[in-house]
Order: structure tokens, then C-alpha cells, then sequence
């Protein structure tokens, strides 16, 4: 489907809701200052939704966070969901943070959504809007129109997207769709591990000196759902500002990971949000590829009774020297 | 007696003990005159699984150039099940270091029971041992943290800032 066929059957879909009283809110995507920004927000009436609710391709925020706040207000709440959402809505209803009975949810398909930042790459300036046109985006700048090849605006997550299958769902705008082959998804990673340790080393001192330590990556993640997260305690060894030294940038990054693995659905929003175009979906790609090597294939958020391999064991698992012993023929 | 290299460098190293094994273990070799290197400073947690990740970068940040992890023999834990989630953490973390280009010998799980006085020693000389050659952290560590940095040749590591 189209976004703007799927954005008129969402329309049309949430006022029916909203009419019969079967949800009290909706819960989509407006318009921020610019028309590439745009940012979850929650309306209340037919005349909200006509006069904010938008659809379109820079839409690639998660709302599933969203819902923990928005579940626990009194009546119920209408959410679109795209596959990648409802996985990390998925997860977090395994970690019961989510009230379900509070929660409408209406999955979405998704062809991939466009990364304002590969655009602005391609040499686009005064973006105003976008809009598709067979297998290209159009454009539209301050300028003028400018065609885009599809595969060059959208965003690294959805070039080797996971799966426009939804695992959890009250109804479905369009078909439901499957499952996408995992190899891609890793091949980064799988580089990066080729390397040797001083190169990974230059690569991600390289990646991670950007790091202002704005906390986005932190505050986006759907699977980042701590009350008090172990960074506000004054006490945690590094401060909640721009790192003073290296450490500060690895313990960040190495801890902000390994809190959200064998719980991250790879969403990807943590690279989507950082300005400083840190590719963090890296290092939790690290974990998911290493979960799925040494313990079994596991998708976070797939199904709401699986257990999460880091609270689980076998008797017969890999011993930590393995890390030592790779690589050595 | 503390293992020394060459140049001079003395390592600092941290072993994570759990109360109910290695703890022991550690205690073992001691009434049993049985020596281990003095740079060992143990730190004893009620479990191995009272070790999560932020420990070991902490004893990073705070000057130690090598982190071991002792704990029960897997099945032997005295809570049961607790030495089988710190493996997984453990090796998961291990390999996100070695991900990041930490050097990998730097850290390290052995299972130590409160019988094993002579394992104890032997792997505290050997870990000891394999620190010394690996010279001071640079990686890991927090220049502010180290008095002795200038002197280690320890500088800040970041790199210039530019995407590689």
C-alpha cells in the first residue's frame, strides 16, 4: 500500500473508533517545525485528527513507548502500529508495562520509511514534504521537486527490514505480511568482526568521541523503559553529561546496550535519533547476532511468552572463555 | 611476591570472589601456604551473579588493568541456578568488549570451589601473569581515575572525531 492510501484507511478507521466509543484517543504522528519532523502525538476528536494527523514517509517514529504513560489514563487508546512497533509494543506487553485492555492496537504495513538524513546526503536541501511515485520519492524542497531513488532515502533499518509481519494486533489495515530473511541485517557486524581488535577499537573511538551524551538514544528506546535508570544516580561513576574521557563514552554505550539485550527488537530508533549519526544499532545488532549464535535464534518480542535468553540458561551453555579462544585458529 | 614485567609495570587486578566457593578456594590456598601474586586485591560478592557488567567497567575506570570473575562450578551454585545467567552476562559482555576493540584477556570467568586452594593460586599467577604481558589498560581506563597515568604512558584515547 501506498502511505497515502494507508493514511486514508487510518483516518477514516481511527474516526470510526472514535465515533462508536471503542477508543477515547488516538494516538499517530504530527507535524513538528519542519515537515521531516515529525513526532508521536495523541488526538482526541475527529476535528484534532483532520487538523493535525499526518502519515507520510518521515514518520518513522515508534509509538509504542508511548503507551506506557498513555495506557495507564483512564479509557482506551488507538494506536498504529508498523511492524517494527508492534514488536517492541509486543515486548514490552512481556514485560507487562503496557495495560493491553487499555490499548487499541492497529497494525499497519510498512514499505520502509525515509531517512531525512540520506536525502540531505544525496545533496537535498529545504525539504518540505515527500511523497512517492512508483518505485521513487518525490521530494519536494523550497527549491523545487527532486526524484530520488527509493533505496537511496530509505533508512539503513529498512533496507534489511526484519519482518512486516505483526505479532500481536487488533485488526490489520492491508495483508498481513511475513517474515524477512535475517542475513542482511547482520552483514555490518559481521564485518566489523573481521576486523582486528585495534581497528574495531579506531572505528568505535571514531563513532563513539561524537557522542554528546544528550541521552536520545536512551529516551527513544522502546525497550529503555526504567523509571530510574542507573544512569541518574550520581554515584553510577560517570556523570549525566558530555563524557569527560573515553570511559565515559564506553561505559555509556557498553551499559545502554547490555541493559536493552535479549530485549531489543532492533527497531532502530536509537540510530535514528542521535545527531551525531552514531550507528548504535550496531552494538545492539552485537548482542542479538551473539544471543542467536551461542544460545539459540531469538527475536525479542516475537512471542509474548518467550523467555529472554539473558534471565534463562542451559546446563550445557558456552563457557565465557569462548570469547578468548575465537579467532584463534 | 607481585608479578612484575620488565619495564617495571605492576598490575592491578580485581578478582571477583563468590562468599560460598571461591572465596573459600582463595582462603584454601592461604592455610595452605600456597602463594599468589600480591596484585590481586579480591572483592567478595555474595554470588558470581552479584556481578553485573557496570562492576567490571567500574574496576576499569578505578585503575585495575585486568577484572576476573570467580565463581562456583556450574550446578554447584549456592542459590542454585545463580553462576548459570552470569556465565551468559558474562560471555555476552566479554565478546561486546572484544567488539569494541578492549583487549579480551583482559577479563576473565573461572569456576573455583572452595576445595580448589591450588586452582586459586594458579589462576590468579596465570591471569597475573598474562596482565603483566599485556601491559597498563589504556582502553578502558579513566585518565582522572589514575594517578599514575603520565607515568603508564597512559593518554586519552579518543580518537579525532571524524567517522572512520
Amino acid at each position: 500500500m501506498r502511505y497515502d492510501e494507508i493514511f486514508a484507511a487510518m483516518l477514516k478507521r481511527a474516526k470510526e473508533l472514535l465515533a462508536d466509543g471503542t477508543v477515547n484517543r488516538v494516538i499517530g504522528w504530527k507535524r513538528g517545525e519542519f515537515s521531516y519532523d515529525v513526532t508521536p502525538a495523541v488526538f482526541e476528536t475527529p476535528e484534532e485528527l483532520d487538523a493535525g494527523f499526518v502519515y507520510d514517509a518521515f514518520c518513522g517514529a515508534n509509538v509504542s513507548k508511548y503507551l506506557i504513560r498513555e495506557s495507564e489514563k483512564p479509557g482506551r487508546i488507538l494506536c498504529f502500529l508498523k511492524p517494527c512497533d508492534s514488536f517492541s509494543f509486543n515486548q514490552l506487553l512481556t514485560e507487562h508495562r503496557i495495560r493491553r485492555e487499555n490499548v487499541y492496537a492497529v497494525g499497519i504495513p510498512c514499505e520502509g520509511m525515509a531517512d531525512v538524513k540520506r536525502i540531505r546526503a544525496a545533496g537535498i536541501d529545504g525539504i518540505t514534504g515527500i511523497r512517492e511515485e512508483g518505485e521513487r520519492f518525490i521530494v519536494s524542497t523550497l527549491y523545487g521537486e527532486e526524484s530520488m531513488d527509493r533505496r537511496e532515502a530509505l533508512a539503513e533499518r529498512c533496507l534489511c527490514c526484519k519482518s512486516k509481519r505483526h505479532p500481536v494486533f487488533d485488526e490489520l489495515i492491508g495483508d498481513e505480511g511475513e517474515d524477512a530473511p535475517d542475513d542482511a541485517r547482520f552483514a555490518e557486524v559481521a564485518r566489523l568482526e573481521t576486523m582486528t581488535a585495534e581497528e574495531r577499537f579506531d572505528f568505535w573511538r571514531g563513532e563513539l568521541s561524537r557522542c554528546i551524551r544528550c541521552n536520545a538514544c536512551r529516551n527513544v528506546c522502546p525497550a529503555c523503559t526504567c523509571e530510574n535508570c542507573v544512569f541518574d544516580n550520581p554515584a553510577s561513576g560517570i556523570s549525566q553529561k558530555a563524557a569527560a574521557d573515553s570511559f565515559e563514552e564506553s561505559m555509556y554505550h557498553i551499559i545502554r546496550a547490555f541493559h536493552v539485550a535479549g530485549r531489543c527488537t532492533d527497531c532502530g530508533e536509537c540510530s535514528r535519533v542521535c545527531p551525531e549519526n552514531i550507528p548504535l544499532h550496531l552494538l545492539n545488532r552485537k548482542f542479538i547476532k551473539d544471543i542467536d549464535e551461542l544460545y539459540g535464534a531469538y527475536r525479542a518480542g516475537d512471542k509474548a511468552d518467550a523467555r529472554n535468553p539473558l534471565v534463562n540458561f542451559t546446563e550445557g551453555d558456552a563457557e565465557a572463555r569462548i570469547v578468548h579462544e575465537r579467532g584463534k585458529a | 611476591m607481585q608479578v612484575k614485567e620488565a619495564t617495571g609495570f605492576v598490575p592491578t587486578i580485581v578478582a571477583f570472589c563468590c562468599n560460598w566457593c571461591s572465596y573459600a578456594g582463595a582462603d584454601l590456598s592461604g592455610t595452605n601456604r600456597l602463594s599468589y601474586p600480591a596484585n590481586v586485591k579480591i572483592i567478595r560478592v555474595p554470588c558470581s551473579c552479584r556481578v553485573n557488567p557496570i562492576f567490571f567497567l567500574r574496576a576499569f575506570q578505578r585503575g585495575a588493568d585486568g577484572v576476573i570473575l570467580c565463581g562456583c562450578h556450574p550446578g554447584d551454585c549456592h542459590y542454585t541456578t545463580g553462576n548459570y545467567y552470569t556465565r551468559r552476562r558474562m560471555t555476552l559482555l566479554f565478546s561486546m568488549l572484544d567488539y569494541l576493540g578492549i583487549e579480551r584477556n583482559r577479563t576473565r570467568v573461572e569456576w573455583v570451589s572452595a576445595a580448589e586452594g591450588q586452582k586459586f593460586a594458579e589462576t590468579m599467577r596465570s591471569f597475573a601473569e598474562e596482565i603483566a604481558a599485556l601491559g597498563p589498560n589504556r582502553r578502558l581506563a579513566d585518565l582522572r581515575c589514575r594517578k599514575d597515568a603520565e607515568e603508564a604512558g597512559i593518554t586519552d584515547e579518543r580518537g579525532s572525531g571524524d567517522a572512520v
